[in-house]
């Protein structure tokens, strides 16, 4: 994937958080919906905090609320690193799940910046990319730290003795 | 001689013959006289070659219904026209042609005890290069009833491409053997006035366009056929559009996708195809979207007898919706009517936004009659708009269950129309109390509705009423007319939503209801005696199809009635 | 961004409705509603001049869930409401959305149909191999083997291949996507909306509540590898060998799209004419 530029290498660096941010907002709707209150605030929580790594790079780049990115813009992978797969949540998923999924996020964002620090790529690029590395290895702990005080899941947390309703 | 106000003939012949043709041209003939006239036909089961009657009535006034029987029965050949029996009964007035070269007229014709004339059509045919028996019939018919020569040459000039001038010359040789017959001269022509010859679907066809339809889904199905292939070109030339559906699930829901983007839509069938679309009738009540369905029945159950008449897809109409689903039943009473009822049923589909079941039948759709011309189109009624599109709710609870309705295309009042229960918003909805608002709302609609007097036709006054509809109301209207002893006509236009009040007071004062209806288990009594209250003795006067009832037995049932 | 361009220029966001999906975490069908967001986005149009069409079952209730005019209509219909409705409004951009049970089963004999006729819409069929709303009954394209309440040990039936139908029927897009790839998707319907007549995506979208194991459709969808032809005859040969996988635009034909006939202009009274006697 090609990044010649800085602006392009933080613009990316925005899509990725914006998706990221998105994507656990998703999810928190998704099992407030079905009553998952625990879960949907926990992925609320990791919605902001994608939120704010998104708004300090408009900051750093001293971009508006919007930077001109190119209307598509392909990841090697079918989403950006940081975000977490559409299928990866369950109705009755416990917090440690989300904490689960959130850690290899921010693995997966780590080894972006990383790749992209031993590619061969302009020097401000690559400070760049060192320095989001060491963000997200930061991140990596702070997961980590968050999962140590949540309980692991239960035997039989996916057990529902009620068959699913039906619609229409 | 004896002046006749209606005169009744019948032209049979099988494979070839051209009797439909040569009859045609008789109407034709007549019509450009200043009469009125009628034209039913019958005909085997074989796609061509088959025995066939061509059945007209002509006469000095209006009207739709069959007489008690034919003064003329003229066959080109007699190959199974016996099957036709029961549909051309005879009398000893009553006269049989029939070609001698053909041989004798069947036993069930001479048991009727009419005279017989042998006249040699296919020998005078010969006579002219190229001339055609029907059109030797087609003259010698014209000249029984005294219909001027010349209307019966632009009758022909008008039909007639090819073989011009054989064909005029075999009518003349034709007219000529009149004279050595009894005749059966139709008194003077009415008053002249502006007057139509059309079929019932053509009137039906037109009426939907006068309503403002655009859009039609069209899947093939005796007897609506020829509704659907009539609006085909003219749609395209009034700016609408003809889709052909792969069936009838297709046409209806296509018709509601139209309808949904704000292009009046309907579609036409028959019994079969009602029932294919009576799922998607209930969505069409349920996300309150116009749609207009003309139904024209025929004898059922299941495939029935495709090409014949009956009264009974009442039940379908009125009930067939799963679900309490109010919708509108309109049933036209004459050929003429059903131009008129059409377009009042699409008006109304789009007035209040429902689903409109036209109740046509195959007498009417398939007949065709010189009938008076109908007034001039009426301003299309419209769907209600919106006004003001802040928070916008589809299906807000308003006080006449109408809400207005947004069009694709308009900013700030998207909504998603939906089968599924649901609240003001159109937001799908399990809620009881949702549910119950939606309920009153579609029924408050419709109750709501005052069809003034186009709900029923009101005719007569006495002590015995005649209550029916559709098709049965051209006999009924020409029975009172020879009953002389007062009796009240009441023919229902609007079948749902049901006029108990106006009822009541049409019938104030009847002693006795004569329930007439053409179809076995007798639906329409059921449906009577459901929504109103039926004053005094009530009888029942009904028969399947697919004969057509005749004045006589309806005066008769009366008749026995009041003497009893 | 100048005013006209502010007018005009949406978000994906501003195709999303507020109502929340019941859909089940982890459904498929949230990344087609995300693609199809961005499709209209990316397409430049406007959510009132964009109608969703759909039938009964899961992916059905797609409509309520875009900010765009919906119809949810009756199970198996879809295709001609939305036939309906696109040849009465012209203007308007019709997606249809339906699953493998609304769009194969009952509504199999529109959808031969739709192809045939070439109206200019998109159809987008959520298959996830199953009936999930009536809890788990195998579709037209369930495997023969899949066992299930309602056929214990399998149908034992041959799955239909609703891409070979979609050609031989004439449809003039044909796609396959992936739920999995969100933007892939986002990128074919894009495509495909564009392409004039009917353009068919079919959207391989797992359903996690009755069929878990699709989750290895992850590894099993692959690009397709090779491009797009317009071909019948070849498109052929490549579909009837398709192992279900194969994720791409895989025909591109150049029929004109439907367009219905037009006579000449005339009045009402002029044609009522003709029964003047």
């Amino acid at each position: 994937m090609p990044v010649p530029t800085l602006e392009d290498f933080m613009a990316r660096a925005y899509g990725m958080e914006l998706e990221a941010h998105e994507r656990y907002s998703q999810f928190a709707e998704q099992l407030d919906t079905h009553n998952n209150r625990e879960v949907a605030q926990m992925f609320g929580k990791l919605a902001k905090i994608e939120a704010l790594h998104a708004k300090r790079i408009l900051e750093e780049m001293g971009w508006p609320s919007m930077p001109a990115l190119p209307p598509a813009y392909a990841w090697d992978t079918p989403e950006g690193p940081e975000t977490a797969p559409q299928d990866a949540v369950h109705y009755l998923m416990q917090p440690y799940h989300a904490l689960e999924i959130a850690l290899r996020c921010e693995q997966q964002a780590q080894k972006f910046f990383e790749d992209i620090a031993a590619a061969d790529v302009p020097p401000a690029v690559r400070a760049a990319a060192l320095e989001m590395a060491g963000e997200e290895r930061e991140h990596v702990q702070l997961v980590r730290e968050w999962m140590k005080r949540v309980p692991p899941p239960p035997e039989g947390w996916d057990e529902d003795p009620d068959p699913p309703r039906m619609g229409e | 001689m004896q002046a006749h106000s209606s005169v009744s003939m019948a032209l049979a012949g099988s494979g070839g013959a051209g009797v439909m043709t040569a009859g045609n041209m008789l109407l034709e003939a007549a019509a450009q006289a200043g009469y009125y006239g009628l034209m039913t036909r019958t005909s085997g089961p074989q796609i061509r070659g088959g025995e066939a009657a061509a059945m007209l009535r002509l006469s000095t006034f209006a009207g739709d219904g069959q007489d008690d029987a034919f003064q003329v029965l003229a066959a080109i050949d007699w190959q199974n026209v016996q099957r036709f029996a029961a549909e051309l009964p005879l009398g000893p007035q009553s006269l049989v042609i029939g070609d001698p070269a053909q041989g004798e007229p069947p036993e069930v014709f001479r048991r009727s005890g009419a005279r017989y004339a042998p006249v040699a059509l296919k020998k005078l045919a010969a006579e002219v290069a190229g001339g055609w028996p029907n059109m030797v019939a087609l003259g010698l018919l014209a000249a029984l009833l005294g219909l001027p020569p010349a209307a019966l040459e632009a009758a022909v000039r008008k039909s007639m491409k090819k073989g011009l001038e054989a064909g005029l010359a075999a009518a003349r040789l034709g007219m000529a053997q009149a004279a050595a017959l009894p005749q059966f001269a139709l008194a003077a022509p009415p008053a002249a006035a502006p007057r139509w010859l059309i079929t019932g679907n053509e009137a039906a066809g037109c009426g939907a366009l006068r309503g403002g339809v655009r859009f039609v889904a069209a899947y093939p199905i005796t007897p609506a056929t020829e509704l659907l292939e009539w609006l085909a070109p003219a749609l395209g030339r009034v700016g609408g559009t003809l889709v052909q559906a792969e069936d009838e699930l297709a046409s209806i829901n296509m018709a509601l996708g139209a309808s949904y983007g704000g292009v009046p839509a309907l579609t036409a069938t028959s019994g079969p195809g009602l029932s294919l679309m009576i799922e998607s009738l209930g969505l069409g009540v349920a996300a309150e979207i116009p749609v207009v369905v003309v139904d024209v029945m025929r004898t059922g159950p299941s495939t029935g007898i495709a090409t014949k008449s009956e009264q009974a897809d009442l039940g379908t109409a009125l009930y067939g919706l799963h679900g309490d689903a109010p919708h509108i039943v309109v049933a036209p009473n004459s050929i003429a009517d059903c131009l008129a009822a059409t377009e009042w049923a699409v008006g109304l589909a789009e007035t209040l936004q429902v689903p409109a079941i036209v109740l046509s039948d195959q007498y009417f759709g398939q007949a065709r009659a010189v009938v008076d011309a109908p007034g001039d189109a009426a301003p299309q009624r419209e769907r209600l708009p919106v006004a003001n599109g802040d928070n916008y709710r589809r299906y807000a609870l308003t006080e006449s269950g109408v809400s207005p309705m947004a069009l694709p295309g308009a900013r700030g009042t998207t909504y998603t129309a939906d089968g599924l229960e649901h609240n003001e918003h159109g937001t799908p909805s399990s809620q009881a109390s949702d549910h119950l608002a939606q309920m009153d709302k579609r029924a408050r609609k419709l109750a709501q509705l005052d069809p003034g007097a186009a709900w029923a036709s009101v005719e007569g006054d006495g002590d015995t009423a005649l209550v029916t509809f559709g098709s049965c109301t051209g006999p009924a209207r020409e029975a009172l007319a020879r009953n002389g002893n007062g009796v009240r006509l009441v023919s229902l236009r609007l079948l749902a939503p049901a006029q108990p009040e106006r009822l009541k007071q049409a019938l104030a004062g009847v002693k006795r209801v004569l329930v007439l209806e053409q179809n076995h288990s007798g639906q329409f009594l059921r449906y009577l005696r459901a929504e109103y209250e039926l004053p005094g003795e009530v009888k029942s006067l009904r028969r399947p199809g697919p004969l057509p009832f005749r004045p006589e037995e309806i005066r008769a049932a009366l008749g026995q009635w009041s003497r009893a | 961004m100048n005013a006209l361009a502010e007018a005009t220029l949406c978000a994906p966001k501003d195709f999303k409705s507020a109502i929340k999906p019941v859909w089940c975490p982890g459904c498929g069908d949230y990344s087609v509603l995300s693609a199809i967001t961005k499709a209209l986005a990316a397409l430049n149009l406007r959510p009132e001049n964009v109608a969703v069409v759909s039938g009964i079952g899961c992916s059905s209730r797609i409509p309520a869930y875009t900010a765009c005019y919906g119809f949810h209509g009756v199970h198996g219909r879809a295709l001609p409401v939305a036939t309906g409705l696109k040849v009465a409004r012209p203007d308007l951009t019709v997606l249809v959305a339906s699953g493998d049970g609304d769009g194969y089963s009952i509504g199999g004999n529109h959808f031969l149909h739709a192809c045939r006729r070439n109206v200019d819409l998109t159809y987008i069929v959520m298959d996830n191999h199953v009936y999930g709303m009536t809890k788990g009954q195998p579709s037209p394209t369930t495997e023969p083997g899949w066992s299930s309440k309602l056929a214990p040990g399998g149908t034992g039936l041959r799955e239909f291949h609703p891409l070979v139908i979609a050609l031989a029927s004439g449809a003039n897009f044909i796609a396959r996507a992936y739920s999995g790839d969100p933007n892939g998707c986002a990128a074919l319907l894009t495509e495909a909306v564009r392409h004039p007549g009917f353009s068919f995506v079919e959207v391989l979208s797992p359903c996690v509540t009755f069929r878990p194991e699709q989750r290895e459709w992850k590894t099993l969808a692959h690009p397709a590898p090779v491009a797009p032809t317009d071909d019948p005859g070849r498109a052929a040969r490549r579909l009837m060998t398709d192992d279900g996988f194969n994720i791409g635009v895989l025909y591109k034909g150049s029929r004109p799209p439907y367009t219905p006939t037009r006579g000449s202009a005339q009045t009402m009274e002029a044609l009522e004419c003709r029964f003047r006697l």
